[in-house]
Parts: structure tokens; C-alpha cells; sequence
């Protein structure tokens, strides 16, 4: 069993809306906890993710997101009333802590802990006029073509 | 140590399968042939482990262990490098944790 190679897996994190930002955050953390080796990207709105000021605040779209759930369903005209965004991200933040994950800077924090490594993307960084410094500590910043180099040889997710 | 491992019953994944059947002797002997020499901080998280499965009928999720112990997420995964999700359950003779987190 122990003998096993270290199997490698990079995400690429391109949604930041609250309900895009778990998937990434679960999977990495996953793969830790089984031994797996991570590397995360963060690209477009999914630096949102790791973004200091941003990643405690992430919303759920409610207006144009046909996959939302019917116990948080809301009508699209329903979904244009202001605040409506808020309730919602309210409601499915209250949900998530039922289920006992933690907040989404948290469980940035988790995986850190656990041991992934954590990047923004370069170009979207220039883009939204970000530094590292903007970042999570600990996070590192990349360019797309470097991250590829980094994928090689294990299994690649596109969130 | 081989006879003592080999007393009991293994899943093809290498966890014990019946968590009854555990003894402090066997947890040392899986942790051994995982490469893992079990230190006072691991005995934390076994004991913890197995508490949470006599109480609740499975192997608690590391969530549940940072959370209740004082060993935090990185210490976790420096005395079980390979993955704590899998092997802290795997030495205290419990099944495969189900849990996501």
C-alpha cells in the first residue's frame, strides 16, 4: 500500500461565487487527506477564492444560475429584487456550517495547513490590478504556462 | 509482530474489518507496517478516534479531530505524511472515514 507512487493533482479554480468556491476547496482538501499531492490555481474570478478582502464576502448568483437547488430556489424575477443575492448567500453559508465546513478563508487556510500549494494566476492578477500581496499569506503567484509545468505527470481538474 | 497482523482480517484496502477485534498491540503493529512509528501525539488522535467510534459508530473526520484534540491540521499531517484522512483510521482499526472533510 505505502509503496504506492505520490499521486498529484492540480485544480484550476475560474468561479468565485460562494457555491464555486467549495468545490475546489473540498476536493483539494480530500485529496490531502489522502495522501495526494496538490497544487491549486486560481484564475479570473476564482482568485476571488484567495483575494484577502474578497474571500470571506463570496455570494451566490441568484438571477442566470439554473442550477440552484429547489430549498434555495428563488424565481429570476423574484431574484432582481435588492438583497435578494445576500439571502440567499446567507441561507446556503448557513447550510455549508451545518454540514461542518468551515467559512470559505477558513478552509483556504485549512488546506494550506494540510499542505497544498496555492496560486494566483498571473495574468488575472494584472488584470484585476492584484499583487501578492493581495493574496492569502502563503499563496504564490504563477503563470499558466509555469502551472502546467507543475501538473505534469498527475491528474488535472478545471473547476 | 507478523502473527499478530496476521491474527486478524483485513479489507483489500488494508483496514481492519471487524473494529472490534483492535488492540492497542495491533494499532502499533499496522502502524509499523505503514511505516509509522506511533509517538504520544498519534496515541491523541487514535484514542480520540476510537472514543468517537465507540460513541458514534464511525471514524471521526479530521474536522471532528482539530477541532476536539489539540492537534491542529498541520501537526496532523506531519505525523501522518501518507494522508491522515486514511491512515489515522487505518491504525486506530476503524473503516474508512466517509466523511468529506
Amino acid at each position: 500500500m505505502s509503496d504506492k507512487p505520490v499521486r498529484k493533482l492540480s485544480i484550476i479554480a475560474s468561479k468565485g461565487s460562494l457555491d464555486m468556491a467549495y468545490p475546489p476547496l473540498i476536493l483539494a482538501n480530500a485529496a490531502r487527506m489522502s495522501g495526494v499531492e496538490v497544487n491549486l490555481f486560481f484564475t479570473f474570478w476564482g482568485l476571488d477564492i484567495i483575494t484577502k478582502k474578497k474571500m470571506d464576502h463570496l455570494h451566490v448568483a441568484v438571477v442566470g444560475n439554473p442550477s440552484m437547488h429547489p430549498s434555495f430556489h428563488i424565481p429570476t424575477l423574484v431574484g432582481v429584487i435588492p438583497g435578494m443575492s445576500a439571502a440567499a448567500s446567507a441561507m446556503m453559508r448557513k447550510e455549508i456550517a451545518k454540514l461542518d465546513f468551515p467559512p470559505v478563508g477558513e478552509f483556504v487556510k485549512l488546506v494550506m495547513d494540510s499542505g497544498a500549494n496555492l496560486y494566483g494566476c498571473k495574468m488575472s492578477m494584472d488584470m484585476m490590478k492584484l499583487t501578492q500581496k493581495d493574496l492569502v499569506d502563503g499563496a504564490g503567484v504563477l503563470g499558466a504556462m509555469e502551472f502546467i509545468e507543475l501538473s505534469d505527470g498527475g491528474q488535472t481538474l478545471f473547476v | 509482530m507478523t502473527t499478530l497482523l496476521d491474527s486478524v482480517k483485513f479489507d483489500a484496502d488494508g483496514y481492519l474489518e471487524d473494529a472490534n477485534a483492535w488492540t492497542p498491540e495491533l494499532g502499533k503493529a499496522i502502524a509499523e507496517r505503514e511505516g509509522i512509528t506511533l509517538t504520544d501525539r498519534h496515541w491523541t488522535i487514535i484514542n480520540y478516534a476510537r472514543n468517537e467510534w465507540k460513541t458514534k459508530g464511525e471514524a471521526p473526520t479530521l474536522r471532528n479531530i482539530t477541532k476536539n484534540t489539540d492537534v491542529d491540521t498541520r501537526e496532523l499531517y506531519t505525523l501522518f505524511p501518507s494522508g491522515p484522512g486514511k491512515m489515522a483510521a487505518k491504525i486506530a482499526g476503524l473503516h474508512k472515514p466517509t466523511g468529506c472533510i
